[in-house]
């Protein structure tokens, strides 16, 4: 399990390349990468603000619990803080496991829950002004699906 | 005690931390305390459906014991990913 919480940009490439790194038991890997994106091309930029400390704890628990509720053989969590335009990456999740369902059900599950219980907060710098992201309703039903297995 | 605010309740209050030693011993008396205090903490919290609470850095709620030594954290709902 790893936990990489940073304000610099990160290389998905290489850190699947090191989930999988001198293991033979895998057979599934899955990996969600998150990108900060301006459909109405009006985005300046998009700073997360953090909780240091609880922010690591809680994708440690996240992590963990999807590790334990889909018996996956290891799960990445990495999460920038910060001021990032357009185009970049904010964060990626990554499951494996020996079979695909628990893979992708691992990733699905890691992004659902720290949508809504990570402690990040998305400001938005649009050419009209800035504002703080809210919370989508959405988000917390998608957490809320897990409910019944976990 | 140690108070702690983030996003939008960091901004209205308009300090990131702050140290506190009143007679608070739960979440919801010491939020009657700041409100009653000064009009930042009112505006901050006044719909406090819209704000949540840690105390030492674990989600809880309103009827949370605090006491000397704990870090006490109010932020909007959390929007990560």
């Amino acid at each position: 399990m790893r936990i990489v919480v940073q304000a610099c940009d990160f290389d998905a490439g290489a850190l699947l390349e090191a989930m999988r790194d001198g293991r033979r038991d895998i057979g599934a890997l899955v990996s969600f990468t998150g990108i900060v994106r301006d459909t109405a091309g009006d985005l300046l930029d998009m700073t997360l603000e953090h909780y240091p400390g609880m922010t690591e704890t809680a994708l440690e628990e996240i992590a963990a619990r999807a590790m334990e509720t889909f018996g996956l053989l290891d799960a990445l969590i990495v999460h920038r803080f910060g001021t990032m335009k357009p185009g970049e990456q904010i964060m990626m999740v990554a499951a494996s496991a020996p079979h695909r369902q628990a893979a992708f059900d691992g990733a699905n599950y890691m992004m659902d829950f720290l949508k809504s219980r990570a402690p990040f907060w998305k400001s938005e710098r649009r050419v009209d002004g800035a504002r703080w992201v809210a919370a989508r309703d959405d988000d917390e039903i998608a957490r809320d699906r897990w409910s019944a297995r976990s | 005690m140690k108070l702690v605010y983030f996003a939008w309740v960091r901004e209205r209050i308009g300090v990131p931390q702050e140290a506190y030693d009143g007679a608070a011993r739960d979440v919801s008396g010491l939020l009657a305390e700041l409100t009653a205090r000064d009009a930042r903490y009112a505006a901050a919290f006044s719909d406090m459906s819209a704000v949540r609470v840690a105390v030492n850095q674990e989600l809880t709620d309103l009827d949370a014991a605090i006491g000397p030594g704990d870090e006490v954290a109010f932020f909007p709902p959390m929007t990560g990913g």
